[in-house]
Order: structure tokens, then C-alpha cells, then sequence
């Protein structure tokens, strides 16, 4: 296996020096930044596979970086990394560009585990996300603008209802008699749904969370 | 006992009521104490009104010492159509009255009632009761208000040249309206940047003290509880379960602090499981991850899904050796489904005794015999799920 060359994007030291520390060999850091303005300059500079990249930091937070860096063009992916569990950070790193949300709790092998899939392409959904997508896509009243972006397949809802039920890729695959290649390709097109479709409601929706 | 005390005592207080007022509820409120129909003192009333405007000052003076009828009912506001059709009347009769030459005082008359209608509106707007209400009061009604004085001035100042203009002294009274209007106008300018600096300082402390509650609030909090927790975990440094317990426990309340919407404890079925889950967390030192897709009321069989929950929860962080339990909620129209899954040792359902009351009395059991189900799927090494499916009554 290849390995994935990643760099680590958060405003705490002591948090960078523990990730470095727990990533599995297939892993390797090429470098750390700590707030958006050194992150964007360095993903320029690195080229990394990989960006884990922290939602609140100095100078506009992760959503700034992925702006920055995406609205130029740049093919990198990004997996945000976060301690928080609002519905309005993590929906708006995904529709700024991330192609997967984990929370800091989340250990070694399971990170090593996201970043490979992140690097190869794929998305990664932390039981949460997939309850926050679930809940976001099923209170719908108006009829969908665009019934292909705007609603969720009943395999992909299922794919979701497993993932939020603490479910990997690999049980998923078991338990859909699917293979885990499938679990993949509907993870991804839900995740390019959420990225994509214009549903005004998906972001009222997790600014409203917060304020209920 | 001898006697029953009456319930209205014998003499009522006059009071205007609400409900059902034409004007302010004068003559509804008089009418009701000398037992009369109100249309008979409303006529009497408009009548008084064409001579000489005695009807207006005497209205005015009962509105003015007659107490509102305390009600809890909601202000319906006025009959429109009761009010025009009272003012044709003595529109009408005041015609009559003019071509006949009835009406003695003449048109000069009619300026006073006017400025003393209008001086009646400025005096109840400033009753200090009121304007203490007005302080609280939505926007709506502040707007309201300031409709009300602008009518109230208008009325004065329309009654106060009228009655010059009446008199035939406007234009000696022009010079001395000038001279005021230049005085006010000069110390208005001279004013005018300081009331503004005023204005603004009270608002920028305004802010400053919500922002400083706020900052108290948040000191509060993280005294309370994080401080707290820090200090119990430095002292039980050499027990690393329960540091990690503590640990786990704070935050998870600094979360629910930070990011989830403020709940009424136990009044919806995701507050509930995730305050059962918490407890149980606390209870065995597991993490128990939950993941709640929409949400509901809690009503009776709910209440049943939520105990077999818990004990899902029991089981799980209890017996399976699992290092994390999921939760996974998930409420839909017309049905509610609760995974407990864990990924531990598991066991073979079948060689599980007649006589444990966990599984089959407390989950399976009790589900049924409230209506809804549930499913245990396990085997030796693969971990076990629950699922708990309960129908919604609502």
C-alpha cells in the first residue's frame, strides 16, 4: 500500500503532536499549520493527499481554508476534524468541500482507516453525520427542486440507517449483502448530494438545530 | 352557616368593561350600575353632545375616574360600525340643531371639547402604571402608543388655535408663537448633540452589561462544573476509570451545554434517551454514542421503549465488553426504532436461563406487552444489537 502523504491543519500544538503519534505506519505527516493563512500556503506548497483540517481555528476557521483552497482549483481532499458536533459546523464543512467529518474522539486505527478512504476518494461518515443527513433529508414538505440531488435513494437511507447505528463499512456490506466497494459508491453519492443539492432547507436546517 | 354572601355586593363599583365598548365603555359600565340598556345613555350621551358639547366633557370626565373592569379577557377593540353609527346621529342632530338655532354656544364651543379630548389622551398616556408598561412592552404596542400622544397633541394644538381663532386673537398670539418656536428651536440645536451622545452611551452600556451577564454566565458555568471536575480528576489521578469516567461525564455536559438545543428534560423521547444514556454512562464508565434522528413527544408506551432501552444499555455496557455502545434513534411518522448495539463478546439467545429477567421480561416482554417489539440479533463474537419498534399512537 501506498502511503498517504497528509497534512495536519489545527491551532493546538498538543493536539497536532498527538495525532502525528497515533497515525499507523501507512500514514506519513508532512507538516502541520495552525491557522488558515499558513494552512492555505502550505497545502500549496506540500501538495498533500490529504488535509485533516480543524472547523474552528483563527482568521475564518476550516470553511475558510476549504474556500480558499478549492476555489483555486486545487484537486486536495479534506477531512475535517473537529471537537464539536453542531449540525451547523459539520453540514458546512461537507457543502464547503471536505469529503468526510469525524469527531476528535474517534482513535487511531479508526482515523488511519478515514484518511486512507478519504485519500482514495471516497467519504466518510461518522455515525453522527449520517444521523444529521438522515434527519436533514427527511423533513421535507416542499416537493424537491431536483428529485435527483434532492432526495435520498431508500439504499442510501439504509447505507445511513447503519451507519448511525455504529455500523462499519465492512458490517454494512455484510448485513446489505452488498460488497463494501457498493457501501462506498453510495456513501459517496450521498456525500456529493449533500455537497451539491440546493435544498435551501439542508442549511436553514442545521442553523434552526442550533436554535430551537 | 345563615347566609349565603351575595356575590355582587349591592352597590357595584363603576367600571368600564372591554367587552362590547363603543367608545371607552362609559356608558356600558354606567348603564350596567343604574340597570339601563346602554343605548339609552349612549343617545343620552350623543344628545348632550349637540348641546353645547356637554356630552363630550361629560363622557371625558367619566372615562377619566372610571377604572378599565379588570378582566383577563384579551381587548377585542371596538365596534367600528357602533361608533360611526353613534356619530351619525349626532352629526345629524347637530345639523338640526345649527338650522334651527337650538344649539346656543355656537361653533366656539366645539374647539374646547376638542382640546379637551385631546388633553385626556395625553393625561392617561402619562399614568405612571402605564409607562411602566410600555417599558416591557412589545414594539406593536409602543407604536401604538406614539399614535395615541400624536392624536392627543394634535387635538391640543388644533383646540388651542381654535379657540384663539375663536376668540379673534391669533394674530396677537402669532408673534408670541414665533418667539417660542425660535427659543425651543435654539435650545433643541444647542441640545441636540449632547442628547445624542447620551442616547448613545446608554445604549453602548447596554450592550456592554448584556455582554458582562453573559460572560458571568459563562464564568458561572465553567466553575461549576468544569473547574469542579478538574480538581476531582487531579485528585484521583491514580484511578484512571475514573478519570476517565469524570472525564467522559463532563463533557458530555459541556456538550449538551454548548450545542444542544435547550430541552425540557424529559418532555421528548431524544432528551430522554440521551439523558437515560448519560445516566448509565456515569453508572459503568462505557461511552455510550447516540445518534437521534427527529424527535417526539413522550407518552405512555414510549415511556415503556425508553425503559427496555435502558435496559439494552444495562446489558450492553455491563456483560458485553465492549469498549463503546451506539445508540441509534430514529423517529417517523408513524412509527419509533431504537437500536442498542454493542461490539462485544455477544451470546447465544437460546442458552440464555427461562428466568433472567434482562432480555426477555424487562426488553422483549415489556415491548410486547406494550404494543410494540423487539428483535435481539447476537451470536458468540460478534457483538449484540436491540432493535425496539414501537408504533406511535399520536
Amino acid at each position: 500500500m501506498k502511503t498517504v502523504r497528509v497534512l495536519i491543519v489545527d491551532d493546538h500544538r498538543l493536539f497536532r503532536s498527538g495525532v502525528r503519534a497515533e497515525l499507523g505506519p501507512s500514514i506519513q505527516v508532512v507538516g502541520e499549520a495552525e491557522d488558515v493563512e499558513t494552512a492555505v500556503r502550505t497545502i500549496a506548497e506540500l501538495e498533500p493527499d490529504v488535509v485533516l483540517l480543524d472547523v474552528h481555528m483563527p482568521g475564518g476557521g476550516g470553511q475558510e481554508v476549504l474556500r480558499r483552497v478549492l476555489g483555486g482549483g486545487s484537486q486536495v481532499r479534506f477531512l475535517a476534524l473537529s471537537v464539536s458536533d453542531a449540525a451547523e459546523d459539520v453540514i458546512g464543512v461537507i457543502r464547503g468541500g471536505a469529503r468526510g467529518y469525524v469527531t476528535k474522539t474517534i482513535n487511531g486505527n479508526e482515523l488511519t482507516d478515514a484518511i486512507n478512504r478519504v485519500a482514495e476518494g471516497d467519504a466518510v461518515f461518522s455515525p453522527r453525520l449520517a444521523g444529521f443527513v438522515l434527519d436533514a433529508f427527511a423533513s421535507t414538505e416542499a416537493p424537491p427542486i431536483d428529485p435527483e440531488l434532492d432526495s435520498l435513494t431508500t439504499r442510501e437511507r439504509e447505507v445511513l440507517r447503519l451507519i448511525a447505528r455504529g455500523y462499519a463499512y465492512k458490517e454494512i456490506a455484510k448485513e446489505l449483502f452488498i460488497s463494501v466497494k457498493t457501501v462506498e459508491t453510495h456513501v459517496s453519492s450521498v456525500l456529493r448530494k449533500l455537497q451539491l443539492s440546493n435544498r435551501h432547507e439542508l442549511s436553514r436546517w442545521a442553523t434552526a438545530r442550533r436554535l430551537v | 352557616m345563615s347566609e349565603i354572601p351575595d356575590a355582587t355586593p349591592a352597590f357595584p363599583k363603576l367600571t368600564r368593561p372591554l367587552s362590547g365598548r363603543v367608545v371607552a365603555g362609559v356608558a356600558q359600565g354606567a348603564a350596567e350600575q343604574l340597570r339601563l340598556d346602554p343605548v339609552v345613555l349612549r343617545l343620552a350621551f350623543v344628545l348632550l353632545t349637540v348641546l353645547d358639547g356637554l356630552g363630550i366633557v361629560a363622557y371625558a370626565a367619566l372615562w377619566m375616574f372610571t377604572p378599565r373592569e379588570p378582566s383577563e379577557k384579551v381587548d377585542r377593540g371596538r365596534d367600528w360600525g357602533q361608533v360611526a353609527a353613534y356619530g351619525l346621529v349626532g352629526f345629524v342632530l347637530a345639523a338640526i340643531g345649527v338650522l334651527s338655532g337650538a344649539a346656543a354656544g355656537g361653533v366656539a364651543t366645539w374647539p374646547i371639547a376638542i382640546g379637551g379630548i385631546g388633553s385626556l389622551i395625553l393625561w392617561q398616556q402619562a399614568d405612571p402604571g402605564r409607562r411602566q408598561r410600555w417599558m416591557n412592552s412589545t414594539v406593536g404596542q409602543v407604536r401604538q402608543t406614539w399614535v395615541r400622544s400624536g392624536i392627543g397633541l394634535l387635538l391640543v394644538v388644533v383646540g388651542a388655535i381654535g379657540f384663539l381663532v375663536a376668540q379673534d386673537q391669533l394674530a396677537q398670539a402669532g408673534t408670541g408663537l414665533m418667539f417660542t418656536a425660535v427659543v425651543v428651536g435654539g435650545i433643541g440645536l444647542i441640545a441636540a448633540p449632547w442628547l445624542a451622545s447620551l442616547w448613545k452611551e446608554l445604549q453602548k452600556e447596554r450592550t456592554e452589561r448584556i455582554r458582562q451577564e453573559e460572560r458571568a454566565e459563562v464564568a458561572a458555568h465553567v466553575h461549576d462544573s468544569v473547574l469542579h471536575t478538574l480538581t476531582l480528576i487531579q485528585r484521583n489521578a491514580n484511578d484512571p476509570r475514573e478519570v476517565t469516567r469524570l472525564a467522559r461525564s463532563q463533557e458530555r455536559e459541556l456538550r449538551n451545554w454548548l450545542y444542544q438545543p435547550k430541552q425540557d428534560a424529559d418532555a421528548t423521547l431524544a432528551a430522554a434517551v440521551r439523558r437515560v444514556a448519560a445516566e448509565e454512562e456515569d453508572a459503568h464508565g462505557i461511552p455510550i454514542e447516540i445518534v437521534c434522528v427527529g424527535d417526539c413527544e413522550l407518552d405512555e408506551s414510549l415511556s415503556a421503549l425508553l425503559h427496555a432501552a435502558r435496559q439494552a444499555m444495562v446489558n450492553a455496557a455491563k456483560y458485553s465488553e465492549s469498549p463503546v455502545v451506539s445508540v441509534y434513534l430514529e423517529i417517523e411518522p408513524d412509527e419509533v426504532t431504537l437500536f442498542v448495539r454493542d461490539r462485544g463478546k455477544g451470546f447465544t439467545l437460546d442458552d440464555v436461563p427461562d428466568d433472567r429477567m434482562g432480555i426477555r421480561q424487562s426488553i422483549i416482554g415489556r415491548m410486547e406487552r406494550n404494543g410494540g417489539s423487539a428483535r435481539v440479533k447476537t451470536a458468540p463474537g460478534e457483538g449484540t444489537e436491540i432493535m425496539l419498534t414501537m408504533k406511535r399512537t399520536a
